[in-house]
Formats: C-alpha cells, structure tokens, sequence
C-alpha cells in the first residue's frame, strides 16, 4: 500500500514539475521576418568561492556582450545582429555542486532545453567531466576560463572548443617575465593550493623555470590547502627563505587573504612575487597590494589588452552596466563569444546565407582565427579546437592620485613563445626543452 | 503484510522501469542519478534507525566510484556487473575494517569519526596527482552483458541497470530490517544496555549495519561513477557526505521507499530551483528542508503513516 500511493505522489511531482518547466522553457511566439533565435547556454559558478573572480565577471560580460550583439552595436568585425542575423537567446546556469550535478545540468541544456551552443565551466573538473558527455550528445560547447591541458591532449574532441588558451601559457610566461625583471634566479619559491591547478600550475612553472634559468633550485615549495584562508605558518616559512622570488596561483578569498597576512608581516615587501592570476583581485584589494608585484592575467587582457575599438567598446560597455571596469574573465567570456560568432558565421557565408548546422560550424570552428577584444586568437593545438595568443605580464602600481590599480611594465610574449607546438603535449613540450618556441 | 508490501514494491519497480521509455532523455538521467544516491541513503536509514548518523558515508561511495574509475584505466574489464560487484566487495570489505572502531562510538563522537575516515580517502586522493588530483578523471563506458552501448540505449539499460540494484537492496534491506538483527534497531538507540543484559551484543549488531550500509554507498557510488563517467575527489569530501544526511532527513527513516522517492525529489527540487533561481537557488533548497524539518519531522516517508492514521487505516 505504501509504496502505491508513493507512486502517485512521484507521477503527480514529474508532471508538475514537466508543467513548470514547460510553462518556463516556452518560446515566446514568433515574428514573421526574423529567423529563430540561437540558443545558448551558459554555464558558470553563479555561487560559492570561485562566483566572485571568475564567475560573475564571465557571466556580467556575456550580459552585455549579447545584449549588444542582439542590438547590432558591437563594433565590426562583430557588427550583424546575434550570431548571422538571429538573435541570441541566453539561459544561465550555476555551475556550483558535484560534477554529477554539473553532468546533469549540462544534459539539461541540452536534451531538456534544447540550446544549439553550451559556452562555460570554470572549473577544470567540469570541462573533464563534460568533455565525453558532449561527444556522446553530439552538442557544440565551447568551453571556457578552465585551463586544464588534458582536454585536448587525453583525446581529440570533435564538439569541443576552446578559445581561452591554456594554462601552460600562463605559468611559462610567469617564468620568463621574472626571469626578465629580476636577471639571475638562483632560488625561487612556490604557494600554490593544494588541488589540480595549484599543482599543474606549480608543475609548469618549475619545468619552465629548469629550461630558462637551470641553475635556479626550489626551496619553499608549500601546498596548503584549498581555501584554507590563514596562511601564517606559510608565511613565516617563506620569510625565513632565501628564495629570490615566490610563484603563486593563487585566486580570490585565497589570494587576498594571502596579501593582507603577507602584506602585514613585509613579506609582499621584502620578497618579489608573481601571482600568475592576480588580475581578478586588483580592484578589491586596491592599495593594500604594493607596488612592483607581478600580476598575470591568462592572457593579454584587461589592463593589458591590445587597444582599439573593440576592447574600447568592451571596457566602457561593462565599465557603464556594472560600475567597475572588465576582469580578465569577462575578457575570455569575449573570446569564446566572438570565437563562436565568427564560426558560425563562416558557416552561414559557405552556405548561402542559409543557417548553419552543428557540423557545418563545426567545420567553420577548427583552426579558425578570432579578432577578440584583447588580442588575436588562432585555434591552432588540439587538432584546430585549442587557441593560443600570445600573452603579457606587468607590474603592479596603485595610482593614488586616481585611486585605480595600474599595471607597468608590461612584457608581451608571442603565442609560439609560451605555448607549445601543435603536435605535442606541454608536458612533453616543457620537458623537451620548450623546443621552437619563438620569441622574437 | 509482508508479502504484499513485496508485490507492491515489485509492481511500483516494473512501473517506473516501463515508463522509463517514455521519460525524457534529461529526467532520465537525472533519475539514474537520483537512484544510484538513493542506495546510499538507504544505508543511512539502516544507521538512523539505530540513532547514528554517520557524517563520513562519502568514504564508501568514492570508494565505490573509484573501485570502477581504476579498474577501467588499468585493466582491460568492462563490465558493469563484474565493476559494481567489486566495487561492493571492496566497500564492503572496507567498511568492516572501518567498522572494527566505528562500532564502538555514538552521538557525535560516531559522526565525527566517521566524517575524518573519509576526510583521510579526500586527502589522499587530492594529493595523488596521477589520477588528476582535484580534477579527478575519466570512467571508460562500461558493457553491458558484453555489448557496448550508445546513445537513447545506453541511457536506457543504464537506468534499468540500475533500477534493477535498487530493487535488489531493496529486497534486501526489507528482508533484513524484518530479521531479528534489524528489527532490535530502535532498541539499539532507546536503551541499548538492555540488550547487552539480554546477552545481545550491541557493537555486533551496529557492525553489521555499517557493513551493509557500507556496501550500498559502493554500489551507489559504482553506479552513480557508471552514470557520470568521471570521479574526482569530492565524491569523498564531507559536504558529499551531508548531502546524504540532508536527503535522508527529507526522506525519512521510516519506509525504504522513501529512499527512493526522497533522493528523486530532492535531485528535481535542485534541477527546478537553478533552472528558476540559477544565482539564488539555494534558497529553495533550503526552504524545502526547513519547511520539511517543521511540518513533516518524520519526513518524506510519515506522509503516508500520518495519512494512514488520519483514515483510520491500521499500519502494518
């Protein structure tokens, strides 16, 4: 008897549940001359620690952006409404919770939603997770802000792109910018958090740093733990090291709690630092961080974007909604936005005019080049479905006068110069003796 | 009664299984996932009943996740009943080992203990970068009965692979909670020393339930590994491990069907809630817990004994 009457209690929960859905997924009615919208589905931590750095950011940048593009007022080469002349309909999803959560809002999208593009994930974990899922579900997704290599370098992905560069990039040029500022390295140290991009970031550095300066040994190599929030047995160890310079990975409540306790006890001051993502904290952090630590911001963005009139256009349209101007991760949200734009519209040129099917932007997609705002991206590894650019480094100086962060000193690398070749993985690569890269 | 509770059960199984064809492929998959959980709260109900509430049941889920993610990278086995049973082995196996000192503990001394034994798996399993430290990695596809799957089909068999494990614990669990060793439970939490002076003794028979309930988070972990195609380290870590509390307090101990139905519930209520409210969506997860908590403190489950009561009906 119990479970009978459970059972109807569960149909009548799913057809409710069906009914809201539907009542909310419905499509508004349709104007006569305007083709269907595209759907896309955003993806990203909307809650929880990495909300505030990456998430927001990214998901403050696609409002504008597409808004933008469905009004026809990004500057050329992105000037024609929505993605080929149909508008853009954006549904945003929270990326926060278990990868099987992940897993299940991301069939969601796309067997219950039904959206044609799944741009996002953070998190290198969920860029993993999804990567099969996408293949067996045949659903375009551009993935974007998580750096991990082994997207690409596991297994060829055919639904998969990434505009974003990888993380490799990041941590070489950390490498050869401290190399850069400082002349000779002897001893350097690391705090990185203890989990996969901590590791692999920390992993890339030091690989890059026994290639370019081999006399250079590490000494303080610490891994507390994720989001741990107190770091003063670390600090106390990195100020009784000699190291010349400390490599950090280090992001958000993690790295400005890192600056306010390193900061207190001069060790910001006394040792040289390279927070390899420091980009996203600038604003919050403002004069607390001194002056001459080196900020990375996975790529060329924000402070340190190429300028002309699409990254003009991209500072003051977010700068003007959101009252603070673009971090790096509203930068990658532009890149794998305008990657996916001008794919599509490659295909819907080969065709005719005629709206492109998932294969044919598939086609257009591998091995394209995109003007973003910040720099020029080639999808040039991962068999056409991995950007790189090149990327660039900078110091950091608080204007007091104006009261904003600046960044000085900047030193651009080219793509070949940070990223590996296209046939080979950056592990191999790194360990290889970062063979043609080309610097000049 | 007994045997009518069996017949329903079996009937409500061959139920959902039938309108699985018609379900949609994404409530599909969210139920896959939803089920495999629910073997694990099912365990914690066998726990609950007895007045524990282990905070550290993560250890054999991830355990169990793990058991089927390493046997597809380093052996050529594919299939998925040969990985679900060792996957329930090794839990189990584990569980006992971990069972030999739990036992001895109650309260909070019993929760925390347990949670810090999974914090061990998490650690050790975030330190190991081989395996894609926080990353986790990739499960390879399993097969079924030899033949590998794609698409519609796979999700299919994979659903009915695993509603069929749910049929069987739940057998299982009825069969047990009606034995003399499941049924001495609420003594177990009300006085336990009273069945020591009968000549019972109380640490064997809350072993005994840390190794089935074990066993049922390896195999929901197997499954749920099966389902996802990935396991990272967080399948261990404790919010993992709360997770299933937080299910079992909307379930409720008091039937083992509201395993089932609560972990579905509580799978959809989240689905709902980001799909509504994709920045603010804990709040309606949380407003269902507090307003469960308030309005139905037996749970999910006491729906039916309350209804029951209210009618007149005489509980079985």
């Amino acid at each position: 008897m119990r479970h009978a009457m459970c059972m109807r209690g569960h149909r009548i929960v799913v057809l409710a549940a069906a009914l809201s859905l539907g009542l909310v997924s419905a499509a508004p009615a349709q104007q006569a001359a305007e083709p269907a919208p595209v759907k896309i589905g955003i993806i990203t931590f909307l809650t929880g620690p990495a909300a505030a750095p990456f998430g927001i950011p990214g998901r403050n940048g696609a409002e504008v952006i597409i808004e933008a593009l469905n009004a026809g007022k990004v500057p050329a080469p992105y000037n024609q409404v929505g993605l080929g002349g149909a508008k853009i309909e954006a549904k945003y999803v929270d990326e926060a919770g278990s990868t099987a959560q992940v897993v299940t809002e991301y069939r969601n999208l796309v067997q219950r939603d039904k959206v044609d593009v799944v741009v996002g994930f953070v998190s290198s974990g969920s860029c993993l997770a999804v990567a099969p899922v996408a293949d067996e579900l045949q659903a375009l997704t551009v993935f974007d802000v998580c750096g991990t290599t082994r997207i690409f370098e596991e297994k060829p992905r055919k639904y998969i792109f990434r505009v974003n560069p990888h993380a490799t990039m990041d941590n070489v040029a950390a490498a050869r910018y401290v190399l850069n500022k400082l002349k000779t390295v002897n001893t350097y140290s690391g705090i990185n958090q203890n989990y996969a991009w901590g590791q692999d970031s920390w992993r890339d550095f030091t690989l890059a740093m026994k290639n370019l300066a081999p006399q250079a040994t590490a000494d303080k190599v610490l891994f507390p733990k994720l989001f741990a929030g107190e770091f003063g047995a670390e600090i106390s160890a990195l100020l009784t090291s000699n190291a010349q310079v400390i490599h950090s990975s280090f992001y958000d409540g993690d790295l400005e709690a890192f600056i306010y306790q390193g900061g207190a006890r001069g060790l910001l001051s006394r040792t040289p630092i390279v927070f390899t993502t420091g980009e996203t904290s600038l604003y919050r952090v403002g004069a607390k961080l001194p002056d001459g630590v080196m900020i990375g911001a996975r790529g060329p963005h924000a402070l340190m974007a190429h300028q002309g009139p699409l990254n003009s256009w991209l500072w003051q349209a977010y700068t003007d909604r959101f009252s603070m101007p673009p971090v790096y991760p509203a930068y990658h949200m532009a890149q794998s936005l305008f990657g996916l734009k001008a794919a599509w519209e490659k295909a819907q040129a080969k065709k005719g005019g005629a709206r492109p099917t998932t294969d044919e932007v598939i086609a257009a997609f591998e091995g394209i080049e995109v003007v973003t705002p910040s720099t020029t991206v080639r999808l040039a590894i991962g068999k056409g479905h991995q950007g790189v650019s090149d990327t660039a480094y900078g110091t950091y100086r608080f204007n007091k006068s104006e009261g904003k962060p600046e960044l000085v000193d900047i030193v651009r690398y080219p793509a070949e110069c940070v990223n590996p070749p296209a046939d080979m993985d950056s592990v191999a690569w790194l360990e290889g003796g970062m063979k043609g890269a080309k610097c000049d | 009664m007994t045997w009518r509770n069996t017949l329903v059960g079996a009937l409500a199984f061959a139920v959902v299984a039938s309108a699985a064809v018609v379900l949609p492929a994404w409530l599909m998959s969210l139920a896959t996932i939803a089920l495999a959980n629910a073997l694990v709260v099912l365990g914690l109900i066998i726990l609950w009943r007895a007045g524990l509430v282990p905070f550290g049941q993560a250890l054999f889920y991830a355990t169990g996740a793990y058991t089927v993610a390493l046997l597809g990278r380093f052996t050529d086995l594919r299939d998925a009943v040969l990985f679900v049973i060792a996957a329930a082995l090794l839990s189990g196996i584990l569980a006992y080992l971990v069972g030999l000192l739990l036992a001895r503990y109650r309260d909070i001394f019993f929760a925390m203990l347990s949670l810090a034994m999974s914090m061990i798996l998490y650690g050790v399993l975030v330190k190991t970068e081989t395996l894609g430290s926080t990353d986790g990695f990739h499960v390879e596809s399993a097969t079924f009965f030899g033949s590998a799957l794609h698409g519609r089909t796979a999700e299919l068999v994979l659903f009915w692979f695993v509603l069929a494990w749910c049929a069987l614990a739940a057998l299982v669990v009825s069969v047990y909670f009606r034995s003399v060793a499941g049924s001495l439970a609420v003594p177990v939490r009300e006085r336990e020393i009273r069945l020591e002076f009968l000549g019972i003794s109380v640490n064997r028979l809350i072993h005994l339930k840390l190794i089935i309930a074990g066993t049922l988070a390896g195999i929901g972990g197997a499954l749920a590994a099966l389902a996802v195609e990935h396991v990272d380290p967080t399948m261990a870590y404790w919010t993992t491990s709360g997770g299933f509390v937080f299910v079992t307090i909307l379930a409720g101990a008091g039937s083992i069907a509201a395993a089932f139905i609560g972990s579905f519930l509580f799978e959809l209520v989240r689905s709902v809630a980001v799909d509504l409210m994709p920045g603010t969506w804990q709040i309606i997860l949380g407003t269902v817990l507090l307003l469960t908590i308030l309005f139905l403190p037996g749970g999910l489950g006491s729906v039916v004994t309350v209804g029951r009561r209210r009618l007149g009906i005489k509980t079985p």
